[in-house]
């Protein structure tokens, strides 16, 4: 084996162990964060309940029954059934599928093109960071319940084209704290290191920068996630969310409200509580996140 | 200081130029004519074709894009397609609105929250923490529509203590004799802005107060109390003076809610009606006023930052 090939070894190896050892730190101080452990435990209850409660819970939300139209809570339908006949529990777990997909999938995608296209800002620097920059905060200038407000009237709404324009909104932070992340890894010692060690950029990149970047990405990932939620609840309160043969939480809560003074709590309060139970879940997930990888705030 | 100023100035023009553009082409990618929809579906061409040619719709895209820049360095906003009146008039007469519910929202949230924030941190971990935080973090997962209906129904419907609308008057004057109606949609806005300051604030005293200054201040025998107000308030105001700035954007899609629930004529609003009626010289001139007042605000905060830390001058600078 030559010295080269040894010095490669040792590189391979030297770094390893101690990334395993933070990572189970990391692991284990998340395990030890009662947020964490409650959020997780919500969210998988809830991932349940939406996607293999219909299966037990068998109910018919297709047709509409007048018969059964706002009947309050009883026998045969424990939450009642809204204007349209519709069993709210039966409901609330359907309307839950096209909610928790579009958060999940808007945080993927997000999170994706946001630490791309804050990585190469990063890296590339001078015109092009500025010029990438400067169209991060041009979108970040417009609220982003106004570009919707545009953009809905552009892309007829559906699931999918949700999910795009809320992502297409929403990578921007991720952008900026990426590239934060990147400009300030970029001059550290363990990155001349490693160059000083002839890595390749892509090397400097995958091996160092992402895996010390990871932390900041995952816990926006988890955030955002809740954010998109609220925001389909939001549009769907100003009548812009998913066309009828869909449901979503928003879209029940905010056709509840019109019926909260006629006294039919059973259409509000439901869908308001598995709302915010979601919402909560997912950001003390993200809190959590964050917590245990701060060292500092470990140590006190 | 005097280049870094220039530095964010350019940037800040780069932007405001990017927000005027990327709106034009948006809104004028709307499917739908505009003639159409503002003379009704029953038009004859003739007029419709008339229409087009008096608001400049028959030119190629980017011919109207610098009529209309022009039109604005000018001062001239336009007219509403769908009001018939000059756009400037009807922010002349929505825009104060939105500042008074803005503006008196966001100075009560942060004389609510920065001292809840301190007072947390100070106490972290107690019972008083634990609660503050508890509902801080209900009301940050709470979606603001929803918030703003359970205050109605509350404070207007249950117990009468307060208007479910907001004045109808034109000027702040008559808004201001209406206070009962006033309450709601200012509390909503509140305490929205509320949970989100109060966690910063929070979390900024926090990292303050595991500072070695802190160590040598109490050290020298400063008591609690001027530590406090002079080492640690000051200190952990300034990420919260970025996060103001940057909140602005945020707050307006708040009023748009809120003034939606409340029927408050601002603003929001008009936007949420121009936006169905495909009103461009509405729509843009909004979003040319949202967006400027944005790139205003971090510009602002950039330099009050650059004031109350010297240090940002020389890292940036």
């Amino acid at each position: 084996m030559s010295a080269a090939d040894l010095d490669r070894a040792a590189e391979l190896t030297a770094p390893a162990p101690a990334e395993r050892g933070s990572g189970r730190l990391i692991l284990a101080a998340f395990a030890r964060n009662w947020q964490a452990r409650a959020g997780i435990g919500i969210v998988v209850a809830l991932v349940l309940f939406c996607f293999a409660g219909p299966l037990i819970y068998r109910t018919n939300q297709v047709t509409v029954n007048l018969n059964l139209k706002d009947v309050p809570p009883g026998a045969g339908h424990p939450l009642g059934a809204d204007d349209a006949g519709y069993d709210v529990l039966g409901r609330l777990m359907v309307a839950g599928q096209s909610s928790l997909e579009l958060g999940f999938a808007v945080a993927i995608a997000t999170t994706l093109l946001g630490t791309i296209y804050g990585a190469i800002a990063g890296i590339a620097g001078g015109i092009i960071d500025g010029v990438m920059m400067r169209i991060v905060d041009t979108l970040l200038a417009i609220p982003w319940l106004v570009l919707l407000l545009i953009m809905v009237n552009i892309f007829p709404p559906s699931l999918w084209t949700i999910i795009a324009l809320l992502t297409l909104l929403s990578w921007l932070g991720v952008a900026r704290l990426v590239r934060g992340e990147v400009i300030s890894l970029r001059t550290r010692d363990f990155v001349l290191a490693a160059k000083t060690m002839g890595s390749t950029t892509n090397r400097i990149m995958f091996r160092h920068m992402v895996p010390n970047a990871i932390g900041v990405i995952i816990v926006n990932a988890t955030f955002s996630i809740a954010d998109a939620i609220l925001a389909l609840s939001t549009l769907s309160f100003l009548g812009l969310g998913l066309p009828p043969p869909h449901a979503d939480w928003g879209t029940m809560l905010s056709n509840g409200l019109n019926d909260l003074f006629n006294g039919y709590w059973w259409l509000v309060y439901p869908p308001a509580i598995v709302l915010i139970i979601t919402i909560v879940a997912f950001s003390l997930i993200g809190d959590a996140v964050r917590d245990s990888l701060d060292v500092r705030l470990q140590r006190r | 200081m005097g280049a870094y100023l220039i530095r964010r100035a350019g940037q800040a023009i780069a932007v405001v130029v990017g927000v005027t553009v990327l709106t034009f082409v948006m809104i004028h990618m709307e499917p739908g004519s505009v003639a159409r929809s503002i003379l009704g579906i029953r038009a004859t061409s003739d007029r419709i074709a008339i229409f087009n040619a008096t608001y400049g719709l028959n030119q190629p895209l980017y011919k109207q894009f610098f009529a209309y820049v022009s039109q604005v360095l000018h001062g001239n906003l336009g007219t509403s397609y769908y009001l018939s009146q000059p756009v400037s008039t009807l922010f002349a007469q929505r825009l104060p609105r939105d500042l008074f519910l803005l503006g008196s929202s966001t100075v009560i949230a942060l004389a609510i929250s920065l001292p809840m924030g301190m007072y947390q941190a100070v106490r972290r971990g107690g019972i008083m923490d634990n609660l503050l935080s508890a509902v801080s973090f209900t009301l940050y997962c709470m979606p603001a529509f929803f918030f703003a209906v359970l205050l109605v129904a509350v404070f207007a419907v249950q117990t009468h203590i307060f208007l479910p609308e907001a004045p109808s008057g034109t000027s702040i004057g008559s808004m201001l004799t209406q206070p009962r109606a006033l309450v709601l949609p200012i509390a909503t806005l509140t305490l929205i802005q509320v949970a989100g300051f109060s966690r910063y604030m929070r979390s900024s005293v926090i990292d303050t107060l595991a500072q070695d200054y802190l160590r040598v201040a109490r050290a020298k025998g400063l008591p609690e109390r001027l530590v406090l107000l002079r080492h640690v308030l000051r200190n952990s105001l300034l990420p919260v003076v970025t996060i103001v700035g940057l909140s602005l954007p945020g707050l307006v899609t708040g009023a748009i809610v809120v003034e939606d629930v409340f029927n408050y004529q601002g603003m929001g609003l008009l936007f949420f009606d121009a936006a169905t009626h495909h009103d461009f010289p509405i729509l843009l001139g909004s979003t040319l006023i949202v967006g400027v007042a944005t790139v205003l605000g971090n510009l602002a905060a950039d330099i009050a930052y650059g004031i109350l830390d010297p240090r940002v001058r020389y890292v940036r600078g």
